[in-house]
């Protein structure tokens, strides 16, 4: 549904756009910050400029991802291009602010722009396993490729650039291949900066998602049974029971729990006491980080990089010749 | 970016590596000034990274002041969103909520 709030579509409606009624109408909420993942509200703004925020945190927010695997031995049964896609799905503790873009047709790659990592593990059978027993991890070493045999090479002065910097997979426990004795792998690992836009192992969420604000308003007052009845049809917490000079009269608690299942429209004697609607301009946002960059701080990039886009076609107007 | 247009009041831009996401909020900028007739995006296809952007004044308006005027709100809105959002986590760090 479009939004109406345009100037010329109301008779005697101000709607033009004014800076100062936007920014007392605004605000922010934030409801939950866990690691990792954050929620926040945000009223007051409309549906075309809460998008384009969701698009940016999944799309155009860069991170360091593993594009260039060059491959010295595999003998394991995993094929070098499925090891590779692997390996670049991997999320790398980097922060995509301190690098650079790689310049376009930039084959090797210098110390602003790549960060190198190696991986150089190899299987081999353990002698003083029982004669008898099936168990792989006591049969064999280093049988189970994880991220965090992962380890990361300084290229040129990067040691100096970064003293105390800890570049590894945010995760140490990621299952990258299984080897048996005598196979082998060894790679080096060119990571660069990207956007989700190019290749989905860029994006630095999980997931980023936003939903309005339940608007759930009883037409009429409902007693007793269906009020119990009406209880079970929304959400847990949605509905509460109040006792009313003995009698059991529903009431509207919490509409930001309901998930809006519809289960009312179901019954006939509940349809018509109910209005479910949605809040036009009050979004509540859900973001997961995938662990390279803390959610608040992939939030504050999104909308700066908006913010760069208009500054783009801005300086771009200003530099054309005016016919 | 081309401007291209029979005279200065409705001229369509083609913004290259942009799509919704930049169209779809910079339309709704421009068309919340009361000068605009006509504003509108379209995604010529969905191969191509680029939009036409097509502005029509009413008046003798050009056609780049509110292209113009539409990116300097949408900066504007973004700088105050950043600005809110910033103030309510430190906030929130701070324990006042």
């Amino acid at each position: 549904v479009h939004t109406t709030d345009f100037p010329g579509n109301y008779p005697g409606y101000e709607d033009a756009w004014d800076q100062r009624r936007f920014e007392e109408a605004f605000r922010v909420d934030i409801i939950r910050e866990e690691e990792g993942a954050l929620e926040f509200d945000m009223v007051g703004i409309d549906a075309a400029i809460a998008n384009a925020f969701r698009r940016i945190l999944l799309a155009e927010v860069p991170t360091m991802a593993v594009e260039k695997v060059f491959v010295y031995n595999n003998t394991s049964i995993v094929q070098d291009e499925i090891l590779a896609h692997r390996l670049g799905l991997i999320p790398i503790r980097a922060d995509p602010r301190l690098f650079e873009y790689r310049n376009q047709g930039d084959e090797e790659g210098t110390e602003i722009d790549t960060l190198q990592f190696q991986l150089k593990i190899k299987c081999s059978r353990n002698p003083q396993a029982a004669k008898e027993s099936s168990d792989p991890n006591e049969l064999y070493f280093n049988h189970k490729v994880y991220s965090k045999h992962m380890t990361w090479v300084p290229l040129g002065n990067q040691t100096d650039l970064f003293p105390d910097a800890d570049f590894r997979p945010v995760h140490d426990d990621i299952l990258i291949a299984l080897l048996r004795p005598g196979q082998e792998i060894d790679v080096l690992m060119h990571c660069v900066k990207g956007i989700g836009k190019d290749h989905a192992k860029f994006s630095p969420v999980a997931t980023a998602s936003y939903r309005l604000l339940p608007d759930i308003t009883l037409l009429q007052p409902v007693e007793d049974e269906a009020a119990e009845m009406l209880q079970k049809c929304f959400s847990p917490g949605v509905i509460e029971i109040q006792n009313v000079k003995g009698k059991k009269v529903a009431r509207v608690a919490n509409a930001r729990l309901d998930t809006f299942s519809r289960e009312v429209f179901r019954h006939d004697s509940l349809k018509n006491l109910v209005r479910l609607a949605r809040v036009r301009n009050h979004y509540i946002f859900s973001v997961e980080s995938t662990g390279i960059l803390p959610p608040d701080v992939l939030v504050s990039e999104a909308i700066k990089i908006l913010m760069g886009k208009c500054q783009r076609f801005l300086n771009e107007l200003d530099s054309l010749p005016m016919e | 970016v081309q401007a291209d247009g029979t005279d200065g009041n409705c001229v369509t831009f083609v913004l290259h590596d942009e799509d919704h996401t930049l169209g779809n909020s910079l339309r709704y900028m421009v068309m919340k000034n009361p000068d605009v007739e006509f504003c509108g995006y379209c995604i010529t296809h969905p191969s191509e990274s680029k939009i036409n952007f097509r502005i029509q004044t009413r008046g003798a308006l050009p056609a780049v002041e509110p292209f113009r005027k539409g990116l300097n709100d949408l900066m504007g809105v973004c700088q105050h969103v950043l600005n809110t959002f910033e103030v309510r986590l430190s906030e929130e760090l701070r324990g006042l909520f």
